[in-house]
């Protein structure tokens, strides 16, 4: 750090310390150590506990419901995205504000609205009732799961990429038509790798919450589709077992550190802008 | 003008410090103004008018917050260690885990002359057999609410629970000791078990009980049943019995195999900053209008006898809400399971159920 830029810097430093340092190693003291007799013990006992097929299980599905959500966000966020960046309508600023607003929202609360429009008796099936077509039971399957993080994390994806398209230089594209290429060729070669860096921060910014979540597989799964988030809640709500739960967040946080990892890499092959 | 309105302004000032000096100052009927009273209870479970009244009568400010399970409020008290509260209402088996753990003050019962309207039934019980660190507070079931509308047969066991005929209709409890405590009932066995082979058959029993199960909710289950989402849901008497007053076409009902009986009550916290003030609170709620008016509004039985005889005959005398010795002698209450590793065998049980 520059001398210069240092003393600014201390709010966030000491902001960082209290409230990220020191919270990551109370963790990776409850998952790793245990004190026994006041003596104080490496154990990896707690991290053999996650190996179970139970814990293996629903953390396999928790991946699962993140990606194809992630996937769904990405296949909506991104062509969004490019209408939204490249509109000549004149008030484009007004349409993106329409796809942020919702999370000005409290997130419960959205979240609350779609279990009365997905219930038995919901807004959906009344529609459906409506026009002769027989009753979904939507609500409480993992289904249900998938649209809650879909609509919540969305807009998570929309901006950066978004962002990435407002900034290119669209000399370049102009150059690539005068060269001959069409419009399917620039949008392969130059529009897309140009937008890599904001799909990138909009997969991690949509993944990780997704991965980690425990109140939308809980309210909109009804506990049928329990999610490594609810798990983790669990252990230290419920079962008191703090150690455990410790070494289930560490394992996550491994997993998404690994997987940002990759991202980044994949990233610089393609000569983008950093994340990490 | 301008100088009446100063007068005025001062007048006002002067008149609200005096307002203010004369709660604050303890005086001979007040001899706790002043001070402050912190307070944690479970949501919707006093009738908040009581505590406006008792700072009212004592000059004590209440500063009340709410909780949502026993372990919520266990770990908001641990981890806000000395200055947290001063009275909780803990149930039977986190009052157990409390006292074990020496979170709790012994009340000094000269203080509460009220505690004489508790009915005996409901002391020494396992979790505080010599009486010293609780005042019951209410107590209840737990049993399964039924829409008459949707259910034609009579429902008087929990092996509904595994009828086919209800697929989807069924709500749980979203609680891991709930859960499996009561399909250990519904079993034949003590819902405080720690037999592994027990614990094994509960799950199976559970996970044969998926297809039933629309959702495992928690608060949300009047108003699922309200709407006519499911057609039977397990839970807590008070809630079935406000929902059997809102629409006569649900029942309550305590299965014949038993089930869980509970007492939640009021303790002082060994951190207390105002044990006085806590056990004037304590006696309080036992003055038998302040219990019967709490009752009213919650819904749950009462433990004191005196607030009991003035409710109505219809409540007084419904089997449901305060079941007899009979239904009574078949239920039991949880123990506390904090002191061995089962209740992670709890937990992985439960996680197994949810995750299938």
């Amino acid at each position: 750090m520059k001398k210069y830029a240092s003393a600014p810097a201390y709010p966030y430093v000491i902001w960082m310390l209290i409230f990220i340092i020191v919270p990551l190693l109370l963790v990776v003291w409850y998952g790793l150590f245990k004190v026994e007799n006041g003596n104080i013990q490496f154990t990896l006992e707690y991290f053999a506990r996650f190996f179970e097929p139970v814990y293996i299980q629903v953390f396999i599905r928790s991946i699962l419901l993140a990606v194809i959500s992630t996937a769904i966000c990405l296949l909506i966020g991104y062509p969004l995205a490019y209408i939204l960046a490249g509109s000549t309508f004149k008030n484009k600023s007004v349409l993106l504000f329409l796809a942020i607003v919702p999370m000005w929202m409290n997130f419960l609360l959205r979240t609350y609205a779609w279990l009365t429009i997905l219930e038995k008796n919901g807004i959906f099936n009344q529609v459906l009732r409506f026009l002769n077509l027989p009753d979904q039971n939507l609500l409480y399957t993992p289904y249900a799961v998938i649209l809650g993080m879909v609509y919540n994390y969305l807009p998570f994806m929309i901006i950066p990429i978004y962002n990435a398209l407002e900034k290119m230089d669209h000399s370049l594209v102009e150059a690539a038509a005068d060269l001959g290429a069409n419009k399917r060729k620039v949008f392969r070669k130059i529009i897309f790798p140009l937008s890599l860096p904001g799909v990138v921060s909009g997969i991690t910014m949509t993944f990780m919450p997704a991965v980690t979540t425990f109140v939308i597989s809980k309210l909109l799964g009804g506990g049928q589709s329990t999610l490594i988030g609810d798990v983790i809640e669990n252990q230290f709500k419920v079962s008191n077992d703090w150690n455990f739960g410790s070494a289930l967040s560490l394992v996550l946080m491994i997993i998404i550190l690994l997987s940002m990892r990759i991202m980044t890499k994949y990233e610089e092959e393609n000569a983008g802008g950093g994340l990490l | 003008m301008k100088k009446f309105f100063a007068l005025l302004l001062v007048l006002t000032l002067t008149f609200s410090i005096c307002a203010c000096s004369g709660s604050t100052t303890p005086t001979a009927d007040k001899p706790l103004a002043g001070t402050t009273l912190k307070v944690f209870n479970w949501g919707e479970y006093i009738d908040e008018d009581v505590i406006s009244m008792f700072e009212e009568e004592t000059g004590i400010t209440v500063v009340y917050d709410t909780f949502e399970t026993n372990e919520d409020m266990y770990t908001k008290i641990k981890a806000s260690g000395d200055n947290s509260y001063d009275v909780c209402f803990p149930s039977d088996y986190m009052i157990k885990r409390m006292i074990d753990e020496d979170m709790l003050a012994e009340i000094d019962f000269s203080n509460v002359p009220n505690y004489k309207y508790i009915d005996q039934k409901y002391l020494k019980q396992v979790f505080d057999p010599e009486d010293k660190f609780s005042v019951p507070y209410m107590w209840g079931t737990v049993g399964l609410v039924v829409n008459t509308d949707l259910v034609a047969e009579k429902i008087d066991s929990w092996q509904v629970l595994w009828d086919p005929k209800y697929e989807k209709q069924i709500l749980g409890l979203d609680s891991e000791r709930d859960a499996v405590g009561l399909t250990l009932k519904a079993l034949g066995y003590s819902l405080n078990s720690r037999d592994e082979a027990e614990l094994e058959e509960a799950k199976q029993a559970l996970i044969k009980q998926k297809p039933n199960i629309l959702a495992y909710v928690g608060d949300q289950v009047k108003d699922k049943m309200i709407n006519e989402e499911a057609a039977i849901a397990m839970l807590w008497s008070g809630d079935g019995i406000a929902l059997k007053m809102e629409d006569p076409k649900f029942e309550y009902v305590i299965p014949k195999e038993g089930s869980n009986f509970w007492i939640d009550s009021v303790v002082i916290l060994k951190n207390t900053q105002n044990k006085a003030g806590a056990e004037a609170f304590i006696n309080f709620l036992c003055r038998p209008d302040i219990a019967l008016k709490n009752v009213e509004y919650i819904c749950y039985a009462t433990p004191n006898t005196a607030a009991y005889e003035q409710l109505p005959d219809e409540i007084k005398n419904d089997k449901t809400a305060y079941p007899g010795e009979d239904v009574l002698s078949k239920c039991e209450i949880f123990e506390n399971l904090a002191d061995s590793d089962i209740l992670q065998t709890y937990s992985k049980i439960w996680t197994e159920v949810l995750s299938q």
